[in-house]
């Protein structure tokens, strides 16, 4: 019998084509995503004369530029030549584009799974960080830059260096308001932004297994911000559910075989991790970060920290950030005042997300502005025909299309200079949401819960009797 | 891109943690061609506004001396490129983000993880060192520092010719192909037909 392996090992063998003496792997790619800002790579491809290797398993989305609103006149010309752009190089190549128009529109790692193309046991690559929110399903999945996007796109092949394996153990039951995106903030503040650096995380425990696709998909979005390329749950019943029927899964004799293929992708009992860390959901809080990285995150009861009572270079990077988001020290975080709200990204757009908003929401009226832009026009129009649009719509919240929106600014969706935005999206950088814009990271309640009041507030009293 | 075995140029501190790539090149730049260069937004946030910014007392500088998890955040090569087109060869920090690390490679910028990079950092303050960076060597010197580089040899090759990898992978065409049939009749799902 050969040694016990891990669920990454077992991917990483079944895509490896050969390995170079220093022990980069050449890998074969499964399914690649392309969006807009591909552009780079097919001018890459371009200038050398070269034709798209596998049209077939290339598939292009309109989403980092995506207008919510207005779509069939776009006023801003750098915005429309990006999606021209990507919809010439499509159609050049012989590759599938879910455009603006196409009713299936969404952000690349909503689309995917719910297209069906993200599989269990695939390997999947995108110019795009976030990719691994595709490990859900137990796929290698990972963000690579615009030369690796131009090399895939040349040989359907990447080469990289295998990870170590890395576990994050989640023990014990979700309480009450307290999701994926609560886990996510929580492990990567008590392991910090590069906590994971050069690892796959496998996220297990129960608490992991009682997740829905939605969260298992948030939880590995957000492993990138733990410094994790990689993020993956192995598959099981939840998943296949998931996926059977799927318009691109496996149909008929396809679908049994690949149900018993799948089944073997699961870590052995007694395999190596090179690390692992266990958490207790009973200390996972709805949590909220006040600073400027992921990993300045606090349970929604807690105090924002002193730099008086620290030292050296972390004191600096607290004063820094507590500077730009306008806070003081040693406050409660609950209670700050927001500007406005975004319900979006494909951290927590997908319906699951949109039903916990609107049960906080139903009833009662924003405080504060705010947008909720699903994950995708099929998320959309489910929950249109469930009534969310006019929950959020009676709340005072603006219901727009489907895209990435305000989570990067790209398509114009832009938080103002010092305007403090209680977010379901993934990255609180300077600047990240608009030139000089104050995010908070939180779940999709938490948000609600924010919109409500109109400020940061924990969302377990508003939902007392709703769930 | 032009390959490069020795550098020789001014090294400059940016006493940061975390320099995510949103700060490296906002997204409001990333829609510009290549061509008009990337180089005007790197850090762009960052140095409006701040006249005594590091990067803009010592324009010349070509080597980047900064903190931990340098490169943190998207996987937009853009934020490479800012820092390639503004001059800059190599960036020492005590850890790169891994794409970022990738990227860079990919586009002639060396990336040197090592923690001597906090004592350079307080060493040059808000000065410049001298440096020079030897890839056939495997050193990289700045000031009264030594720094050992532990490069994987297909990264030092791929740095000193300028190399990219299609070539490199286009020699295995055979291979690929093989390994595309097995796993088309092994795993059928893996190619969609709809
Ligand atoms: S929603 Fe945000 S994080 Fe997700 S793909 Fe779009 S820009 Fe990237």
């Amino acid at each position: 019998m050969s040694a016990p392996a891990t669920l990454l090992d077992k991917l990483w063998s079944a895509h490896e084509i050969r390995r170079a003496a220093d022990g980069t792997s050449l890998l074969w790619v499964d399914r690649h995503l392309v969006h807009e800002g591909s552009h780079h790579a097919f001018g890459a491809l371009r200038a050398r004369g070269l034709p798209v290797a596998e049209p077939g398993l290339t598939f292009g989305v309109v989403d980092h530029y995506a207008p919510t609103r207005h779509r069939d006149r776009i006023e801003d010309a750098s915005i429309r030549v990006m999606i021209d752009r990507l919809e010439a190089n499509t159609a050049e190549h012989g590759v599938r584009l879910f455009g603006l128009n196409d009713p299936r529109q969404g952000i690349v790692h909503v689309l995917g799974p719910e297209q069906g193309l993200t599989l269990p046991g695939l390997l999947i690559t995108c110019g795009d960080s976030h990719t691994s929110t595709h490990g859900a399903f137990g796929a290698l999945a990972f963000g690579i830059g615009a030369t690796q996007v131009a090399h895939v796109l040349a040989t359907q092949t990447v080469w990289q260096a295998k990870p170590r394996a890395m576990r994050l153990v989640f023990e014990g039951k979700a309480g009450p308001a307290v999701g994926a995106k609560d886990m996510a903030l929580h492990w990567i503040a008590r392991l910090g932004t590069s906590g994971a650096t050069g690892h796959a995380v496998e996220y297990a425990g129960p608490a992991v297994r009682a997740l829905s696709m939605e969260g298992r998909m948030t939880l590995c979005n957000l492993s990138i911000e733990g410094g994790a390329r990689f993020g993956m749950v192995a598959p099981d019943e939840t998943t296949f559910a998931y996926v059977q029927g799927r318009p691109y899964a496996p149909k008929a004799a396809d679908w049994d075989r690949a149900l018993e293929d799948w089944a073997a992708l699961t870590t052995d009992a007694g395999a190596h991790f090179h690390a692992e860390a266990r958490f207790d959901m009973a200390e996972v809080a709805p949590t909220v970060t006040w600073g400027t990285t992921p990993e300045q995150a606090l349970p929604i009861d807690a105090t924002l920290p002193d730099p008086a009572r620290l030292t050296g270079p972390q004191a600096e990077a607290v004063r820094d950030a507590m500077d730009y988001m306008g806070l003081v020290p040693g406050r409660p975080l609950a209670g700050t005042p927001v500007d406005q709200v975004f319900l979006g990204s494909c951290t927590n757009a997908r319906i699951e997300d949109l039903r916990a908003a609107a049960a906080v929401l139903k009833g009662r009226k924003a405080k504060v502005p705010g947008t909720v832009s699903p994950g995708s026009m099929l998320i959309k129009a489910q929950a249109e025909q469930e009534g969310l649009d006019r929950i959020f719509i009676e709340a005072g919240l603006d219901w727009v299309g489907a895209g990435c929106s305000m989570c990067v600014g790209m398509n114009g969706d832009l938080v103002a200079a010092g305007k403090r935005c209680a977010s379901s999206t993934n990255r609180n950088f300077r600047g990240r949401q608009g030139k000089g814009a104050r995010t908070h990271l939180m779940s999709p309640v938490m948000v609600a819960a924010a919109a409500v009041t109109g400020t940061l507030t924990d969302a377990r009293p508003l939902l007392e009797g709703r769930v | 891109m032009a390959g490069w075995t020795r550098h020789q140029g001014q090294a400059v501190a940016l006493p940061r943690a975390n320099v995510d790539t949103d700060q490296l090149i906002p997204a409001r730049f990333m829609s510009a061609s290549r061509a008009e260069g990337y180089g005007r937004f790197l850090l762009h946030d960052l140095r409006e506004g701040d006249p005594d910014f590091p990067l803009d007392r010592h324009p010349q500088a070509s080597i980047l001396v900064a903190g931990e998890n340098f490169g943190c955040g998207s996987s937009r090569e853009a934020a490479v490129y800012a820092l390639v087109d503004a001059g800059f060869r190599v960036v020492v920090a005590p850890s790169f983000a891994d794409i970022f690390a990738g990227n860079a490679v990919n586009n002639g910028l060396l990336t040197v993880a090592t923690d001597q990079a906090r004592a350079i950092l307080a060493v040059l303050g808000d000065g410049t060192l001298s440096g020079t960076a030897d890839l056939a060597a495997g050193t990289l010197r700045i000031g009264d520092f030594d720094i050992a580089l532990t490069l994987p040899e297909a990264v030092r090759e791929k740095l000193i010719n300028g190399w990219d990898d299609i070539d490199l992978t286009r020699a295995h065409s055979g291979e690929i192909r093989n390994f595309r049939d097995r796993r088309k009749s092994d795993h059928p799902w893996a190619f969609p037909s709809t």
